[in-house]
């Protein structure tokens, strides 16, 4: 990729690489993050989002290529760099046997935030968690949500321009993540730029770009619309069926013999989902095959694919 | 009770007594899954889903109701039950320090296989699970979505009728999550295996012949993936407004507009007729100076659906 370090972006990385022995965690990976945007990151465990952000952090050095974020170099500014910049880990660093008060202040002082300064953050935090009467519960006894926007509010104290948020809603109930998701587009609004790792489908599509990581490398990245034109090989098609079970043995048989080019048969409830090279192309052998082996079809549809059949059809192809 | 039903849940309920008092975990939760299907029990972290789970199993006492699996009743049936159902209990972990092989041969051994049969089963099972290149290692050695894919083989080794998971793909990576699914869909397939899956992943209910949907020692709705879409009010219309907070305050009780629910820096509204409100939503937003890029309808998935029915229960506890 022909890339440029300019410091014009928020984050900006350019051939970043990271080995541990003979082991590269990271391999040459280079993107920018325009000023309020919320960039995801999905991959499977050990593609290489905790280690990115922990160089972007200054944390580890890398042993290739650069960084800047805001403009610094994590690898030698990391101290300067680290008064702008927010992180949340997967495992809500909070202290349990504090409350939620105590552990603002103590994030707000860690920042060195003036006492004024201080109990201004706190009065807004504990509103924009929505923690107003739960100030003085023990953090260790409030539930998953009120956790997680705790532990956000403690990561942006000090008014970050960058945040990083490292697997941020792992178990934590549908509602609770909609409010958190709010809140992060609340602050990217205002400027903040935000690159965020996921497990979720459904989070990645909330996010105005994506990053496909796998062993290391960036396989794909662009808007979760476009991802879906460009990266999926194969189309999708949606067999609805009398009796799934029957038909999922047939087909598994097809794709076994290759009598027909079946990338992938899996059962969805009592649909099938079939990838084929082409919809229009199939759909009718698809239908005969079912029929000849006394299948009733009721309805062969093409359907768009969903961000997780690209994502998967994208790592296959590695 | 019919021969068709493989778990039969009656106006549950489990309560516990705490230090803050009793909590009811599990509040009347009525179900059946029929032979034969994927039934997927979803909801977050503190639903009751692993409650109802356990004392389905009979490793929990209910406090009220009817609990049986494939007509043993769950108290008084336990041994009955421990012989024809497989479990994997939420964050099981398998002896690290046995190999994949030792595993499975533990497994055999406690749910008392026979030598012979270990002999057939073990092989069929490792290479259903794609694990037939991983017999020595050492379980503590395996990926998290081999170490799945394990527990699952393990929890079919004495070949039950009936499998009960519990959040089997909790902390999962998507690749391994979609191969853990599949296997499950070859199963059901193939072997007629009934499934029970607790799970808090929403796009989950998708794999789901039925689902029942927990929230609050609830189950709110119980039905195929397809009808507890067809729940929500209306249809949806997806668009990104140029100023998020004025857009929703003007489009919360316009007209035909039924619910608002946010998604990142979009609004999804469901509305009674599409074509015509998208024009009064376009018009009423732009008389404001606020503009709609991509504005379209999309199907409501299940989390969509989700929220829509928590909200609703909520409302109606709280008497709005």
């Amino acid at each position: 990729m022909a890339f440029k370090i300019t410091g014009t972006h928020p984050i900006e990385v350019k051939d970043l690489t990271k080995r541990f022995g003979d082991f590269t965690a990271v391999d040459h990976i280079s993107f920018y993050v325009n000023r309020g945007e919320v960039y995801g990151w999905l991959g499977p465990n050990g593609a290489g989002k905790t280690t990115t952000i922990r160089m972007l952090l200054g944390l580890l050095r890398p042993t290739d290529g650069e960084a800047r974020v805001l403009g610094y170099n994590p690898a030698t500014e990391a101290k300067t760099m680290q008064a702008r910049v927010g992180y949340m880990s997967q495992l809500f660093t909070l202290y349990n046997d504090l409350t939620a008060r105590e552990n603002i202040r103590f994030y707000g002082q860690a920042y060195g935030l003036s006492r004024a300064k201080l109990r201004r953050r706190q009065a807004e935090i504990i509103e924009m968690a929505g923690l107003q009467g739960r100030e003085n519960i023990l953090t260790g006894n409030l539930s998953g949500g009120w956790k997680q926007r705790l532990a956000l509010g403690c990561a942006i104290v000090h008014h970050p321009q960058v945040l990083f948020l490292d697997e941020p809603t792992a178990g934590v109930d549908p509602i609770s993540r909609r409010d958190f998701w709010g809140l992060i587009y609340a602050m990217a609004n205002k400027g903040v730029t935000v690159l965020v790792t996921t497990h979720y489908m459904d989070e990645a599509e909330l996010c105005q770009r994506v990053g496909f990581l796998s062993q290391g490398r960036l396989a794909a990245l662009d808007t979760p619309r476009r991802l879906k034109e460009t990266h999926m090989r194969g189309q999708v098609l949606e067999i609805n069926t009398p009796d799934p079970d029957r038909a999922m043995r047939v087909l598994k048989a097809a794709q076994e013999s290759q009598r027909l080019p079946l990338d992938e048969v899996a059962l969805y409830g009592a649909q099938i989902h079939a990838v084929v090279p082409a919809a229009e192309e199939f759909r009718q052998p698809l239908k005969d095959l079912l029929n000849a082996e006394g299948v009733r079809v009721n309805a062969i549809e093409w359907i768009a694919p969903t961000l997780e059949d690209v994502f998967i059809s994208t790592m296959e192809r590695l | 009770m019919s021969d068709d039903i493989a778990i039969c849940t009656q106006d549950l309920v489990k309560r516990f007594r705490t230090l803050r008092g009793m909590v009811t975990a599990v509040n009347g939760v009525t179900l059946q899954v029929r032979r034969g299907e994927t039934y997927g029990l979803i909801g977050p972290d503190g639903a009751g889903k692993t409650t109802t789970t356990r004392v389905i199993l009979g490793l929990l006492k209910r406090t009220a109701g009817e609990s049986s699996v494939l007509g043993y009743d769950s108290m008084r049936n336990t041994y009955e039950i421990r012989e024809r159902v497989g479990y994997i209990a939420q964050q099981f972990a398998l002896p690290a320090d046995l190999t994949v092989q030792e595993n499975m041969r533990f497994f055999a051994d406690i749910q008392d296989v026979s030598a012979e049969e270990q002999q057939r089963r073990i092989p069929e099972l490792l290479e259903f699970a794609g694990l037939t290149h991983f017999t020595k290692r050492l379980a503590g050695r395996l990926s998290g979505g081999m170490k799945k894919k394990l527990a699952l083989a393990c929890s079919l080794v004495h070949e039950p009728q009936v499998v009960l998971l519990d959040e089997p793909t909790l902390g999962v990576d998507p690749v391994s999550r979609r191969e853990f699914w599949n296997l499950l869909g070859n199963l059901r397939a193939e072997k007629g295996l009934t499934i029970f899956v607790c799970t808090p992943y929403m796009d989950e209910a998708e794999r789901c012949s039925r689902v029942g949907l927990m929230y609050q020692g609830r189950l709110i709705a119980h039905d195929s993936p397809k009808m507890i879409k067809r729940l929500v009010p209306g249809r949806l219309l997806e668009f990104t407004p140029s100023n998020f907070v004025p857009a929703r305050q003007i489009v919360t009780g316009m007209e035909g507009v039924l619910e608002v629910q946010t998604y990142g820096v979009m609004l999804h509204l469901f509305v009674d007729d599409v074509a015509r409100r998208r024009q009064e939503i376009a018009g009423a937003l732009a008389a404001q100076g606020i503009t709609c890029v991509g504005m379209r309808e999309i199907e409501p998935r299940m989390e969509e659906a989700f929220i829509s029915l928590i909200r609703r229960q909520s409302d109606q506890s709280h008497g709005v």
